[in-house]
C-alpha cells in the first residue's frame, strides 16, 4: 500500500489508474507523472518499491491537488458571487451558468424535482 | 472562442473617451452607457458606471475583482419574481 498526497491509498491497481483516485489527477496527468518518475504505467501499486514511490511523490507534488485544489475552486466561485456578476448570481440561485435551458432538465444544478402540489389546471 | 490578444480588450470608443475624461478631471459623475459588451479595464476601477439593461440604467461600482469581466454581466436583463404556485402557497 502506498500513501501519496496525504490520505489517498489506491491499491491493487495499475499505476495509471490508481493515481487517478487522487482528486485533481486524471488519466493524462497520471501518465505524465509516471513518465516523469520513470515508472511503467502497468506496474501495480503494490509492486512499487520505495525508490519509485519517492520519485512519484516528487512528481505529484508539482500539481495542485486534493484540499488545495478544492479550496481554490471554492475561492473562484466565491469571487464570482461577491462581485455580483451574472455567473455569480446563477451560482447563488443554484442554476446553470452557461446559458443552458432551465424549462426542463438541468437537474444536476437544480437537484431533485420539487413537485408543486395543487398546481392549477388551465381553465377555459 | 476567445478574442485575439493582438486586438486587446474591447471597450466602446465613446465610453473609453468618457472614462479618460472623468479620470483626468477627478472621478465623480456616473457614466451612463449602453455598451454592455465593453470589457472592464483597470482604468475603470473606482468609478460608477450606469449600465443599461434594456429598461433602465443599473449603477455598477467597479472594484478590482471585476477587471476582465464585461459590463453587461453586472446588469441583469431578466427579473425572476417566482412562480405563480409559490405565491399562492404562501398566502394559504
Amino acid at each position: 500500500m502506498a500513501r501519496i498526497a496525504g490520505i489517498d491509498i489506491p491499491k491493487q491497481k495499475r499505476g495509471v489508474i490508481a493515481l487517478t483516485y487522487i482528486f485533481g489527477i486524471g488519466r493524462s496527468r497520471a501518465q505524465e507523472i509516471l513518465s516523469k518518475a520513470q515508472v511503467s504505467e502497468d506496474t501495480k501499486v503494490s509492486d512499487w518499491n520505495d525508490d519509485e514511490i519517492g520519485r512519484i511523490r516528487e512528481a505529484v507534488s508539482g500539481y495542485v491537488i486534493e484540499g488545495e485544489l478544492r479550496s481554490e475552486t471554492q475561492l473562484n466561485i466565491k469571487r464570482l458571487m461577491d462581485i455580483g456578476c451574472y455567473r455569480g448570481i446563477r451560482h447563488r440561485s443554484g442554476l446553470p451558468l452557461r446559458g443552458q435551458r432551465t424549462k426542463n432538465n438541468s437537474r444536476t444544478r437544480k437537484g431533485k424535482r420539487k413537485t408543486v402540489a395543487n398546481k392549477k389546471k388551465a381553465t377555459k | 472562442m476567445a478574442r485575439s490578444l493582438k486586438k486587446g480588450p474591447y471597450v466602446h470608443y465613446s465610453l473609453e473617451k468618457k472614462i479618460q475624461q472623468s479620470a483626468a478631471s477627478g472621478k465623480k459623475s456616473v457614466i451612463k452607457t449602453w455598451s454592455r459588451a465593453s470589457m472592464i479595464t483597470p482604468d475603470f476601477v473606482g468609478m460608477t458606471i450606469a449600465v443599461h439593461n434594456g429598461k433602465q440604467f443599473v449603477p455598477v461600482f467597479v472594484t478590482e475583482n471585476m477587471v476582465g469581466h464585461k459590463l453587461g454581466e453586472f446588469s441583469p436583463t431578466r427579473s425572476f419574481r417566482g412562480h405563480v404556485g409559490a405565491k399562492n402557497k404562501g398566502k394559504k
